[in-house]
């Protein structure tokens, strides 16, 4: 749809970020005017495409198009936020005229306030986020048919589908705060999913596949999608319960890094400084077996989660979070961390693109060491408790022996502690999924309880 | 009606000086001469919070949000485009680009015209304003006070109060402009108590389309303060929860997650049309036991999940989806009832302006049955009874589905013996409610807190049911 020059786009761009600028400037100079004591502010603007097809049709094309603003202000230590869509001047100077109102009626928090100056990143290096597809409304169309149209044609078993659908975004944020700091950068992300329906003896199961990255030549290729789409939803037919055990446990890379987001929840500020976390007071306490490493990069270059500052301007870096087993540091914004009489870690917004270092095993290797136990690759529900660590999900897998798959499994649980799945974790293979911000290999773990017939 | 109108003319229309026959023009554009179908959807919302924490009132947010979303349907093509500016000349692009899907130039000619029936299940108020801050603000001290007052155990309290002004207009190409102004509140209460070194957590909450009074009456705010402390100190005791198939005995209100989970989703209208639905195809058969009847009614006054109209702008009504035991309906949008020859149930639902509607439940209960639920608990000799829940999941196509217990008890030899932890609980939709062996007398509804998600959009919504004994569950315990 887009058939400008990228010259003309990138020109675009930088106006638009300057534009954007401006509107974080005026926003903190009116939440001056008012006599807030210091403001942050984020403004950000998106567009997309997004195309999906079902059985060879087109059934939806969506243009999006999305502005977001958001004002904090402080008044010493008393806090108001406000946000709105409308970026036009009179709502600006609405939203912060309702941030200072809610501000008259917060208390005073002495932990309330921007992130320390010092800390503030004094750099903006270029990640490599940007590239924007230069995509036509039928050539996304394309893309998303031919990905359907091989995971059908892969097998006779699958004969429906949910279709494939192809999205594209670009996008600009830019924060600032009183301290001076603006920071801003575009970034682009695209991504290619497709779910297919298997059926056999009147039984359907049906799984997707997805690839995601900010540059459209990082995506795997329309054919691959489709391929391993139908691949696992194939996999699972024929499944069964199995009987009540207690057995270890393989969970697949796609569903290990659901492990390494609870341990981020586990050890994030806000939920450490309400003792609301299992891993409250484990700092330098062991917590994994001593070869597990758990690594932050935030500068990775086209990493989906980089960026050079959090959302507080706090400068990032690269760090262990897991060194040796050992828990060296905690996910702090500036308030927790002051909670918690400690210094914020430049994870104000989250982590940003973590991942636990694989050992030599591929999911082979690892389902062989396993002998005969569950290999998990579909979570179900939100049995996770962060303050316990008690877990307990709904599973979907392969039943193992001797290292080797004997059939797929369906509606069972797998039950434990979070504390003593980390553990016992035994290994980390080398099948890393990277999509998303949390990257990891596939979890061999000792010993979960799985609930069935 | 009309005030409903009045209103969203004000917010929404006037500010931007668009006339009722700009509408026309827009969706005269927005149809072309090949389009099967198409709306022009209006919003408005304005959300304000407050958080209490550590005692004192630590947050609080105001948000506003405003927009259209502008669809053309042909076939089962849908194109959208929309936008947070409103002026004329932005949607009439708008309005282009959506079109573009249908492949056809030209214009039509659309008259719209206010429709007439109002269900009046909610006023046409706004809650943001309906109590000053300062009341506000003592409220939430209130619970807070009452949540460290009812146990000394009592570690943390966070408060939370949110309260939403929603106003909406549909214009559609059949000639209908409808409007509706959604109030929606909620205040939630979480607590930690501790005790000899062990912490667990509890939660309540309510709301619903109501003024924020709502929370000053019969002591509800009061109520779940206290709710929330006595499921954490319960969990203080807690054991570790049994592992296995076993006789389960659900508690009425919110364990009827149970059935939006096990049954709702798998009868939505996309998932059926699509033959998608582990329940497609299944109408007429038994999917039950006898007694069980299962509706989905959005016509319910005040309640979160209640609508006077639908994202698509047709009147809400109670639909049966499964009576006496046996598969009646689907929930429906206009576009899938279209494509299945049916009518809209008035379940065309949105999370805003940006999203597409789709088929979505609104409040999802089991009718009561005969039995005393100390009956139900009497007549198990060994099972485990589940009163409180956090949320669920459910894959429709293979039909498996999981609702999470936050408050559970072993039944031993007909009595309740003692607490046991959280765990999830795991079944087949299409048949775990034929393994219901005995229906409570107490039906009910949960009090209002329920969100659901489908497909990235989240919408209000209510569950409930009374006291179920289910004959067969696994429960994800660890004690084997």
């Amino acid at each position: 749809m887009n058939q400008r020059s990228s010259v003309d786009v990138h020109t675009e761009r930088s106006q638009r970020q300057a534009q954007l600028e401006q509107v974080v400037a005026d926003l903190l100079a009116e939440a001056k005017k008012r006599g807030a004591s210091s403001a942050e502010a984020g403004v950000s603007s998106d567009t997309g495409l997004s195309v999906a097809v079902r059985m060879g049709e087109l059934e939806t094309v969506e243009h999006t198009r999305d502005n977001g603003l958001a004002v904090t202000v402080y008044f010493g230590h008393r806090k108001g936020s406000a946000s709105t869509s409308d970026l036009n001047a009179e709502a600006l100077r609405e939203t912060v005229q309702a941030a200072c109102n809610i501000a008259r009626y917060t208390m005073e928090d002495p932990c309330a306030g921007l992130a320390p100056e010092e800390r503030m990143a004094s750099e903006i290096p270029d990640l490599d986020l940007y590239h924007p597809w230069d995509l036509s409304v039928d050539a996304a169309i394309r893309l998303a048919t031919t990905c359907e149209q091989v995971a059908i044609d892969f097998d006779s078993r699958i004969e429906n589908s949910e279709g494939a659908s192809l999205n594209s975004n670009a996008g600009l944020h830019v924060y600032a705060n009183s301290h001076g700091f603006v920071g801003g950068f575009p970034s682009t992300r695209h991504s290619l999913s497709c779910s297919v329906i298997a059926q056999q003896e009147g039984a359907m199961q049906r799984d997707y596949w997805y690839t995601l990255g900010r540059a459209a030549e990082d995506l795997d290729s329309a054919e691959s999608v489709g391929r391993t789409a139908a691949k696992r939803a194939l996999a699972r037919l024929g499944a069964r319960r199995i009987a009540t055990c207690q057995v270890p446990v393989v969970f697949r890379a796609d569903i290990a890094a659901s492990l390494l987001r609870s341990f981020v929840s586990a050890v994030r500020g806000s939920n450490l400084y309400r003792k609301a976390s299992f891993l409250v007071d484990h700092l330098g306490a062991t917590v994994f077996p001593e070869f597990v490493r758990i690594h932050e990069n935030p500068l990775l270059p086209r990493g989906l989660a980089s960026s050079s500052f959090d959302s507080e301007g706090v400068a990032t870096l690269p760090r262990d979070l897991v060194r040796d087993g050992v828990l060296q540091g905690y996910v702090l914004d500036a308030y927790s961390a002051c909670k918690l009489g400690m210094q914020t870690t430049g994870n104000a917004g989250g982590v940003r693109n973590l991942s636990i270092e694989s050992g030599r095993q591929d999911l082979a290797d690892l389902l062989r060491e396993l002998g005969t136990g569950l290999l998990v690759t579909e979570l179900m529900g939100q049995g996770v408790n962060m303050v316990t660590g008690d877990y307990s999900r709904g599973a979907a897998g392969f039943w193992v022996e001797d290292g080797e798959l004997v059939h797929p499994v369906e509606e069972v649980t797998i039950a434990g502690n979070l504390k003593t799945i980390f553990s016992g974790l035994l290994a980390v293979g080398r099948d890393v999924d990277r999509r998303g911000s949390i990257h990891s290999g596939s979890w061999l773990v000792d010993r979960l309880t799985v609930a069935g017939s | 009606m009309s005030e409903a109108f009045d209103i969203a003319q004000r917010a929404i229309l006037a500010p931007v000086g668009l006339l009722q026959a700009d509408l026309d023009q827009l969706l005269g554009q927005l149809a072309g001469s090949a389009v099967d179908a198409a709306d022009l959807y209006f919003q408005s919302t304005r959300m304000e919070s407050w958080v209490l924490e550590d005692g004192i009132i630590k947050e609080g947010s105001h948000n506003i949000d405003q927009g259209a979303g502008l669809r053309a349907v042909s076939g089962e093509k849908t194109g959208f485009a929309y936008s947070d500016e409103l002026q004329f000349p932005v949607l009439l692009e708008a309005a282009r680009t959506a079109r573009a899907i249908a492949r056809s130039g030209g214009h039509r000619r659309v008259q719209i015209q206010r429709s007439g029936s109002d269900l009046g299940l909610y006023q046409p108020i706004d809650p943001v304003t309906s109590l000053n801050e300062q009341e506000k603000i003592d409220l939430l001290r209130q619970v807070d006070a009452e949540a460290r007052r009812s146990d000394p155990r009592v570690k943390q309290v966070i408060v939370s109060l949110a309260a939403v002004h929603e106003v909406i207009l549909v214009a559609s190409l059949d000639g209908s402009l409808s409007a509706d102004v959604r109030p929606l509140v909620r205040l939630n209460v979480s607590v930690i108590a501790e005790q000899d070194g062990r912490r667990e957590q509890g939660s309540a909450g309510g709301g619903g389309r109501q003024s924020l009074a709502f929370f000053l009456r019969q002591e509800r705010a009061i109520g779940y303060a206290q709710e929330a402390v006595r499921q954490a100190t319960v969990n203080l005791e807690a054991a570790a929860a049994p592992a296995g198939t076993m006789t389960v005995v659900l508690g009425p209100g919110w364990p009827g997650v149970l059935l939006h989970e096990a049954i709702g989703h798998g009868l939505e209208g996309d998932f059926n049309r699509k033959g998608t639905s582990a329940f497609s195809g299944r109408i007429g058969d038994r999917v039950a036991s006898p007694g069980c009847t299962v509706v989905d009614d959005g016509t319910m006054e005040g309640r979160r999940g209640s609508l006077n109209i639908d994202d698509e702008g047709v009147s809400s009504q109670c639909t049966t989806l499964i009576e006496n035991g046996i598969l009646r309906g689907y929930m429906q949008d206009r576009l899938n009832g279209r494509l299945m020859n049916t009518a809209s149930t008035g379940n065309g639902r949105r999370e805003s302006y940006a999203h597409l509607p789709m088929p979505r439940m609104t409040n999802t209960y089991m009718l009561a049955g005969e039995y005393d639920p100390q009956e139900i608990v009497q007549s198990v000799d060994r099972g485990l009874y589940a009163v409180n829940f956090g949320g669920g999941q459910v894959d429709i196509t293979s039909g498996k589905f999981v609702f999470s217990a936050s408050e559970a008890y072993l039944i031993e030899s007909g009595k309740i013996t003692r607490p046991v932890k959280g765990a999830t609980l795991i079944g087949n939709g299409p048949d775990v409610l034929t393994r219901v062996s005995m229906i409570g007398n107490d039906l009910r509804l949960d009090g209002g807190v329920g969100t659901c998600g489908k497909d990235g959009q989240s919408v209000p919504v209510g569950v409930g049911q009374p006291t179920l004994r289910i004959d067969e569950l696994t429960v994800g315990g660890t004690s084997a």
